[in-house]
């Protein structure tokens, strides 16, 4: 299951950020995993975070708390509808 | 213009190489005036003015030896007839090389030459390649007193052993070009003049055959020799090449220059180009001799599809195979949605072909699901030297080597993996300069003929960034920080903190040495030697950046060198050994998921909008999936399908078990590759690729330098890989529309600032461009960073070690580490299927003789080597190479997949996966692993083409 993987990779990147000051780590963190994780990735932690966000650092925790909602995660296994090339 | 209407590409040889000195000295040549740097020989001089002194022992690629007698001269006011080569110029002197005492003289000489050859004549057509005879033809020698019937030198026979190049005695004048080739320019010293007088031989290693020395086989000796003697198999089978074309390796990273030589549309030879910039004239046996891939047997060259992958593959038209890509991949977005789907572009491939790629993904899949192979190799460079300088490349070219003077090599070993920087940095280190080794493994150069290290540190796998902040906290704490640097060019405050971090005592080195294994002493040393030793230049390789904590130590090392000044000149820097002949370019181009080309994330609105307003789409501004989340949204059925242009993820990527099922839970895996790789056995299309000898385009090697790539035979497959692309997307419909790859990069530097001023034209009149290359540095960059950072300050960043979760214990209790060898590249889809295999044919499994004692392992034995990953097997080789804990594997073969062994741990900026450290226990076997027999006959089956179209059925 990926989620676990998630979870082991948000607390890798923040226990980087912490070294690089406590009260900016956070930010750092929620900064790095908007940059470079894809929304179905940001959604999953999101959610897992809701739901309690067992195995989460603090740090990573709090960040993921302050990303934003995910808009555009691609719908998964939905079967209508054709998909354009554009959006 | 047909290819074979271009001309053989002719070099002019000087004789002796050039000077660097800034002071001019004026004389006359035969009667013609002319100004040369201090320190030139006249030869050289001479052939800068158009005349040609007659030479055979003489060559640019090496130092004046003055032996052969051939090209002496006469000067006013000088007694006897000194030889040209040998005899720098001075002011105000007068040579004369054309008189009738020369001409006496020179005949003389060639006479004897010629008595002691194996012809009966000086008849050339009579000997055709006996080569010797073009110069007694040039010095108009037209008898020879002596006859040809004397004794001749020494002739044991031909020796053919070596699989590309043979050496006939019989031939030779030991005039020992060839051994100082191997000095000077190679740095093997595999070659000497063995015997005396007629008894005088070359001879390899202690008077053994090619084969069997110490010769690497990087073909500077043929490429040095005047008569032929040692010469390319191909040649003697072939003929003499009639025409070529300058092109550029599709090897490693270094980027070597050839002159492709062909006949008709046959390749004869691939020669290095001495105008290379990366590599002055110099090769090594993969780039010179292993080609031959192209023509192997299991080249495919039709398309094949099947629907399910244990059914053999059916060859179909194009028009078949792209019309099922596209309505795969629309069937699959339908119903699984946008980012169902997405592409790996190939960091073997093209700039043209790979930015055609992260198009066609980004414009016409609809997402950035693109990601390349440099995710799993250099990704960590790409984020450390970004956040650190600005720039997500290395700071210098490779002449910067001839500056340096202390360098640090940590997680390289370039003699097997950069081998022709690697003779570069021996020849520097050989005059001088002092070398620092930081690897788990004693490499070549930590001794080797005439180079020695001045320390090893041999840390344990994993440590990397603890070793760095030691020596950082050595440079601080000791007061060899160049404060006036740090002042000027970075932030001082952030200089501080990190400072203050090195400076504490759990940083120093005598802690650090319980984590690493080396002893203090060593580590104060190392950063005394680094920090004073002058110019002081950092080369790493895949050993720093593939760890749970690879961005962090490409950010120690900017720390170091920003501490210490050495930043911004020629001599130092830091610098990335790059991997893949193209994996820079590849990054440059926008491979990766979450930025376009010149490294501009995909959410800047600016940048965004200057690709939709061109491409005439809306794009996505949210990051795509990265290869190894793929692979795991694959498995968790949110994606279905992928484009993979010249990679092999199943051999390469770590946990191929988890490769497997990520490539297994696909429902349409394209794979373009010239063979059907380890991924192919998932594939469900197969579209055949070209070589590089097939195309046009550019690459861009570690010194950001971007070569043209030019092509020298019609695509077997029937297209040029980037032309696959484009029927593709036009299949999907979004056309791309381009007449030649020179097109694509005109819309790259369109596109891209730090490329605005690139185009074929330019790097046809330049002959190569460093990026940046545009209004500001018109003729491109050689080195970064000369008058500030690109990122305004230089930014320290806090290193703090944190130690993987990839942990010996009782039951793993060794660390396993990975790397490669010289004569075979990456998974071996190209070298293996060369004569290459000659010297590597399987990937054995070093160990210290204490553990395999402690083991009751054998020298050449079969073991098992475990890791919580998966089993395997392969050949145990006891060397003390690696230190005892420590066991090492290369990863070219796929019978040994050791990334069934490698972990899912990751770098934990980019996901680089931590290839370079796996906990690990060996123990004797009696042969193939139950998987590794299962593998072989899945692999087998996989690759079955049916023979006609009912027999799929």
């Amino acid at each position: 299951m990926s989620l676990d993987k998630f979870v082991y990779m948000a607390n890798q990147i923040a226990s980087f950020f912490v070294t690089q000051g406590q009260e900016t780590a956070a930010a750092s963190t929620a900064d790095h995993i908007k940059k470079f994780w894809d929304p179905r990735m940001r959604a999953a932690i999101i959610a897992h975070v809701k739901a309690g966000g067992a195995g989460l650092d603090p740090v990573a925790r709090l960040a993921i708390q302050s990303l934003p909602e995910v808009s555009s995660v691609p719908e998964v296994k939905s079967e209508v509808g054709q998909a354009t090339q554009t959006r | 213009m047909s290819l074979t209407e271009h001309s053989l590409v002719k070099e002019i040889d000087y004789g002796t190489p050039r000077s660097n000195a800034e002071k001019s000295v004026t004389l006359s040549i035969d009667g013609k005036s002319l100004s040369v740097p201090e320190g030139t020989s006249i030869m050289r001089a001479a052939m800068e003015a158009g005349v040609e002194i007659p030479k055979l022992c003489a060559t640019d690629m090496l130092d004046a030896f003055g032996s052969c007698r051939l090209c002496l001269v006469e000067i006013d006011g000088r007694a006897g007839t000194p030889a040209s080569c040998t005899t720098p110029v001075a002011e105000g002197m007068v040579v004369h090389t054309q008189t009738e005492r020369l001409s006496r003289l020179r005949k003389g000489v060639m006479e004897l030459y010629v008595s002691d050859h194996s012809v009966d004549s000086l008849d050339r057509s009579k000997h055709p390649d006996a080569d010797l005879l073009d110069t007694a033809a040039a010095v108009g020698l037209q008898e020879v007193r002596y006859g040809f019937d004397g004794a001749h030198h020494r002739n044991p026979g031909i020796d053919d052993s070596n699989p590309y190049f043979a050496f006939d005695p019989a031939k030779c004048i030991v005039c020992s070009r060839c051994v100082r080739a191997c000095e000077e320019v190679q740095g093997t010293f595999a070659l000497t003049v063995s015997g005396r007088g007629f008894d005088s031989i070359i001879a390899a290693g202690m008077d053994e055959k090619f084969i069997e020395s110490e010769c690497v086989s990087c073909g500077a000796c043929v490429q040095a020799c005047p008569t032929g003697s040692l010469i390319e198999k191909k040649v003697i089978e072939e003929g003499k090449p009639e025409w070529s074309e300058i092109t550029t390796c599709a090897y490693c990273g270094v980027g070597c220059s050839f002159k492709a030589e062909m006949r008709g549309d046959e390749v004869i030879r691939m020669v290095p180009y001495k105008d290379g910039k990366a590599n002055r004239g110099h090769s090594c046996v993969k780039g010179r001799f292993a080609w031959g891939y192209a023509n192997h047997k299991e080249r495919i060259l039709k398309p094949m599809l099947r629907d399910k992958i244990d059914e053999p593959w059916r060859e179909v038209s194009w028009k078949e195979a792209i019309a099922r890509v596209a309505s795969e991949f629309k069937r699959i977005q339908a119903k699984y949605g946008i980012g169902s789907i997405g592409g790996i572009t190939s960091s073997r491939c093209t700039d043209e072909e790979t930015f055609l790629v992260q198009k066609m993904v980004r414009a016409t899949f609809g997402n950035n699901n693109v990601d390349t192979c440099a995710r799993v190799c250099h990704s960590p460079t790409g984020y450390g030297l970004s956040t650190t300088f600005g720039t997500s490349a290395g700071t210098q070219d490779f002449d910067s080597v001839e500056q340096m003077d202390v360098a640090i090599l940590i997680g390289a070993n370039p003699t097997d993996a950069h081998p022709v920087f690697a003779s570069r940095l021996k020849k520097r280190l050989r005059q001088g300069a002092k070398l620092i080794v930081i690897d788990p493994r004693r490499i070549d150069l930590v001794r080797t003929p005439h180079v020695e290290a001045a320390y090893h540190l041999p840390i344990l796998p994993g440590t990397n960034v603890a070793i760095l902040s030691a020596l950082a906290h050595v440079i601080v704490t000791e007061g060899l920080v160049n404060e006036k640097f740090v002042r000027e060019r970075c932030d001082w405050d952030e200089f501080s903190d990190w400072a203050e971090f090195v400076s504490q005592p759990r940083n120093s080195p005598e802690e650090v040495a319980k984590v690493c294994a080396v002893p203090a002493q060593t580590i104060r040393a190392a950063a005394r030697l680094y920090a004073t030793g002058g110019n002081g230049a950092i080369y790493y390789g895949l050993g720093i950046t593939e760890h749970s904590q690879g961005s962090t130590a490409v950010m120690g090392l900017a720390n170091l060198a920003m501490a210490t000044g050495n930043i911004g000149r020629p001599g130092v820097g830091v610098n990335p050994l790059r991997g893949q002949n193209n994996v820079q370019g590849s990054c440059d181009m926008g491979s990766f998921p979450h930025e376009f080309s010149g490294y501009r994330h995909i959410a800047r609105d600016d940048v965004r909008s200057a690709f939709e307003t061109l491409w005439q789409r809306k794009l996505d501004a949210e990051p795509g999936l990265r290869i190894p989340n793929m692979l795991d949204a694959a498995v968790d059925g949110s994606f279905r399908g992928i484009y993979i242009q010249g990679e092999d993820i199943l051999q390469s990527d770590p946990d191929t078990h988890h490769v497997a099922a990520g490539l297994a839970a696909m429902e349409c895996v394209v794979v373009q590759d010239l063979f059907l790789n380890e991924t192919a056995n998932y594939a469900h299309i197969f579209l055949p690729g070209s070589t590089f000898l097939e195309k046009n385009g550019t690459f861009i090697n570690a010194e950001r330098r971007i070569q043209l790539v030019r092509k020298v035979m019609e695509p077997k497959n029937g297209y040029e890989d980037w032309e696959i692309t484009c029927l593709i997307s036009e299949a999907m419909g979004y056309p791309m529309h381009y007449n030649h790859p020179s097109e694509i990069m005109d819309e790259i530097a369109q596109l891209t600032p730090t490329f605005a001023g690139v185009s074929f034209k330019r790097l046809e009149e330049l002959g190569s461009i460093q990026w940046p290359c545009n209004e500001k540095a018109p003729e491109g960059t050689p080195v970064m960073h000369i008058n500030g950072f690109v990122r305004g300050k230089g930014k320290f960043v806090i290193t703090e070690y944190i130690a993987t979760d990839e942990k010996s214990g009782p039951r793993y209790p060794l660390l396993l580490t990975t790397g490669r060898i010289l004569t075979q590249y990456n998974v071996g889809a190209q070298t293996r299927r060369t004569d290459n295999v000659i010297w590597h044919h399987e990937d054995g499994l070093e160990i210290h003789p204490h553990d395999a004692e402690q083991r009751g392992i054998h020298d050449g034995e079969w073991v098992k080597l475990a890791s919580r990953s998966g089993e395997t097997t392969l050949h145990a080789l006891i060397t003390e190479r690696v230190a005892p804990g420590v066991i090492y594997t290369t990863f070219h073969h796929p019978d040994t997949q050791a990334n069934v062994v490698t972990t899912e741990y990751s770098d934990w900026a980019t996901n680089c996966p931590e290839y370079k450290v796996t906990a690990a226990q060996v123990s004797p076997s009696n042969g193939p692993t139950q998987w590794q027999q299962e593998y072989n006959e899945f692999a087998r089956k996989s690759r079955r083409i049916a023979t006609t179209i009912e027999a799929a059925e």
